[in-house]
């Protein structure tokens, strides 16, 4: 039997203490974050720790397991184990295979779960508990905003993973992050020319978007880069991301006029309204006299092996691929491939390099200030990692490269061959001004070292 | 009106599934009195049957071809499946590309046997616990059930076929004196709704007019009295909680064209699936069959652009919607008993 009695007074007095101890670390969140660098987390102990947040459950778990591999691939690499993959084609001679600055390259993964709270907390935490010094990560837009802007309260660098919507480098774009990835603009401007050469300039077209950022962002990209080609327009249907059956979006489309359809849809909605669209039978017909087209732009190889057989002579876009032949992608696939069993996929590849490019940044600029290190990613420019000569523009911390524009393969040799590399489109025709209205509204503002 | 056949027709295949996993749901209701939260996991269970059957048909003798290499510039592996090699290439091909009728087959027993394991082992001890309770274990069950896919089958989608044969679309417009391409429909769809009447009718007459069918009724309408008679009616139950899961398994087997398999498509049937048996009128059966198809064919109306057009968003909350405006009118559902849900 217990003597213990609750009293008023007792509750409020557990009240408080019980309170104040939640409190704490917020209480402290400026000391912790502080460092002795007067800077964010900065390193101590001869070891310096990144922060890998990545979807590791939820419907992008494989695509964030492919990342988790190229990181380590990344780590040992940084830190002079392995063969060295892309480092050794790298056109920046600074990283040595001794760490970064000398220090050893560790890290600590969270889990995104693909959700932006769940990415914050995860981000929050690495950055608070274990001491991250750079975030990096993600395989969808909505978390990558939700993360970067996390990471310029916090004052730690953000190095974006797969993320392809216009607003991360465009109305939400903040000076303590980067983005390598291309988007959905680029996309756009790359699909646009080959469409006219293959479909004509003559056709209508209805979209179907998944109804969040990305989605309307590459809606309005796509709409804008086809009709001025001399495109129409027919309808555009906003689908709510939760959809899984597809079929009543799908159905109307035949009976629309339309004869192309343009799947703004990523990840599971590209694998089940492509799907559907395929069972409906619109790619055997025929309307306004010509063949029906189906349009992905954005494709990525872990998703189209959901899709199966569906994606064959389907046209996208990708922000890289395997099957590239310059020495640095066949570098890092060699790399990837002997370690692993298998090709790396687009987010693999996006997120090995942009941990190649920020510790090459502090490495020349001799410190893991942001501040600093956002000063020598600025304008930087490199060649070697797979997409040719690039840039991280200063102006929006976006990376401009050649963008590939691909096709589901007819005959695939192996189950990695899906995709075919239908054209290199060059830097310059999917360039735009940092001004340019679909990127207005945000600015990139001051970097923040945290401390 | 082409418009409003089409739409009636989606429906029908959407409501197709949900009328197939509320059946189960109201005869695990009806009979043990439990609310199964993990019915959805069985759906997903059964779609990954007619994975795993596909991947052993598929399952290889593997030749390295000097004249080929893979990505890495190694010589390539060739690969040929077993039952090529066994029945000879046109039988083999023909094995493989029927795998998911065949996976209707193969899963009933595994369905069953999942059905049985999960209810002795853990179901039945919650059966005079509070409704909270158990929802709580068999949605916990739920998520166990699907990190387990996941883990042996990954996060993405795979790709499991209709035969050859079923693929492609039928041009009910044509006949019914509309422009060509005005009301298409996919084969696939065709034979799934006509499957879920199948499945359907068979559950009903199985109930109707065996005596075992009888004495489950009897014991849904009266436990103890029928117990009283000397009639073990918990293992009867048991059965049917069996074939509940089979029920929902193949359903999930012929769902597995009609959208690749993922380890989360359960969970996206199961809360549309409750709102169902709950529309249909809790214990139904015949409820939870008219609430599915209503809801089906009502869920692809709303998705209609002229719909969304006056009413943005209508396609998300059409259902809950339609739920909220029957439970405020009739509690107990479009088909309930008198007194259920209505205290």
């Amino acid at each position: 039997m217990s003597n213990s009695k609750l009293t008023r007074r007792g509750l409020l007095k557990t009240g408080a203490v019980a309170g104040a101890g939640l409190a704490m670390p917020t209480l402290f969140t400026s000391n912790v974050w502080a460092g002795s660098g007067g800077y964010t987390n900065a390193p101590t102990g001869g070891k310096v720790i990144l922060g890998f947040n990545v979807p590791q459950s939820g419907p992008y778990a494989d695509e964030g397991g492919d990342e988790l591999r190229a990181y380590q691939l990344a780590v040992e690499h940084l830190n002079g184990e392995g063969d060295g993959g892309m480092l050794n084609k790298f056109s920046s001679k600074a990283l040595d295979g001794t760490g970064i600055l000398g220090n050893k390259v560790e890290f600590v993964t969270g889990d995104t779960q693909t959700k932006s709270d769940a990415a914050r907390a995860s981000a929050k935490s690495m950055i608070e508990k274990d001491g991250a010094v750079m975030i990096t990560g993600g395989s969808s837009s909505g978390v990558a905003i939700a993360v970067q802007g996390l990471c310029q309260e916090a004052g730690v660098i953000f190095m974006a993973g797969l993320t392809h919507s216009n607003d991360t480098t465009g109305k939400d774009k903040k000076a303590n992050g980067f983005r390598h990835f291309f988007n959905a603009y680029m996309s756009a401007a790359a699909l646009a020319p080959v469409l006219k050469d293959l479909y004509g300039a003559d056709r209508k077209a209805y979209h179907l978007t998944a109804d969040y950022t990305w989605g309307w962002t590459q809606e309005a990209s796509i709409k804008q880069a086809t009709e001025a080609m001399g495109w129409e327009t027919v309808n555009a249907v906003k689908t709510p991301l939760a959809t899984t059956d597809f079929s009543s979006y799908v159905a109307p489309v035949l009976n629309s006029g339309a004869d192309v359809l343009v799947l703004n849809h990523y990840g599971g909605n590209m694998v089940n309204s492509l799907t559907a669209a395929v069972q409906f039978g619109l790619r055997d017909k025929m309307v306004n006299g010509k063949k029906f087209e189906i349009v992905v732009p954005l494709y990525s190889r872990l998703m189209a092996k959901g899709a199966g057989e569906n994606v064959k002579g389907i046209l996208g876009s990708t922000n890289w691929h395997w099957s590239l032949t310059d020495d640095g992608s066949k570098a890092f696939v060699k790399s990837f491939g002997t370690k692993y069993g298998f090709p790396p996929s687009q987010a693999a590849h996006t997120v090995y390099c942009q941990t190649l490019l920020y510790a090459d940044a502090c490495q020349r600029a001799g410190s893991h200030n942001p501040c600093a290190v956002g000063e020598a990613l600025e304008g930087f420019t490199f060649d070697g990692l797979g997409n040719g000569a690039t840039e991280y523009r200063a102006a929006d911390h976006q990376c401009f490269k050649d963008v590939l524009v691909v096709r589901g393969k007819e005959n695939p040799e192996n189950e990695f061959d899906l995709l075919e590399v239908v054209q290199i489109t060059p830097r310059a025709q999917v360039e735009y001004a940092p001004d340019n209205p679909m990127f207005a509204g945000g600015e990139l503002g001051k970097c923040n070292p945290g401390a | 009106m082409d418009q409003i056949l089409l739409q009636i027709l989606n429906g029908l295949d959407k409501g197709s599934a949900y009328a197939l996993i509320a059946l189960g749901l109201t005869l695990i209701f009806g009979t043990l009195g439990v609310v199964n939260f993990a019915h959805g996991a069985l759906f997903m269970i059964g779609a990954f049957c007619a994975v795993t059957l596909q991947k052993i048909l598929n399952l290889s003798s593997v030749v390295l071809d000097p004249t080929k290499t893979d990505f890495l510039g190694n010589p390539a592996k060739v690969k040929t499946p077993y039952v090529e090699t066994w029945f000879g290439h046109d039988m083999g091909a023909a094995l493989i590309d029927w795998s998911v009728p065949l996976a209707i087959l193969f899963s009933i027993p595994i369905m069953i046997l999942i059905g049985f394991i999960m209810e002795r082992g853990l179901i039945k001890h919650f059966y005079h616990r509070p409704h909270a309770d158990q929802i709580l274990v068999t949605f916990g069950l739920a998520i166990v059930l699907q990190e387990i896919i996941k883990q042996f089958f990954g996060a993405n989608p795979i790709p499991t076929g209709a035969p050859d044969a079923f693929k492609g679309s039928f041009d009910f417009g044509v006949y019914m004196g509309f422009d060509p391409n005005a009301i298409i429909y996919p084969y696939w769809r065709m034979i799934y709704f006509t499957f879920s009447l199948v499945v359907i009718g068979a559950v009903f007459a199985f109930l109707r007019f065996t005596t075992f069918g009888m004495v489950v009724r009897a014991g849904m309408a009266d436990r103890e009295t029928v117990g009283l008679l000397g009639i073990n009616i918990d293992k009867r139950f048991t059965i049917m909680f069996g074939i509940a899961a089979a029920v929902a398994g193949m359903a999930g087997v012929m769902y597995a064209p009609i959208n690749s398999p993922n380890y989360h498509m359960g969970m996206d049937f199961l809360v549309l699936s409750f709102v169902v048996v709950v529309v249909g009128g809790m214990g139904s059966l015949p409820g939870a069959v008219l609430a599915g198809f209503l809801l089906g064919i009502l869920e692809s109306f709303a998705s209609m652009n002229e719909i969304k057009s006056i009413f943005p968003g209508i396609d998300q909350i059409i259902i809950y919607l339609t739920a909220i405006v029957i439970l405020l009118v009739r509690p107990r559902g479009l088909m309930g008993k008198r007194g259920v849900m209505e205290e």
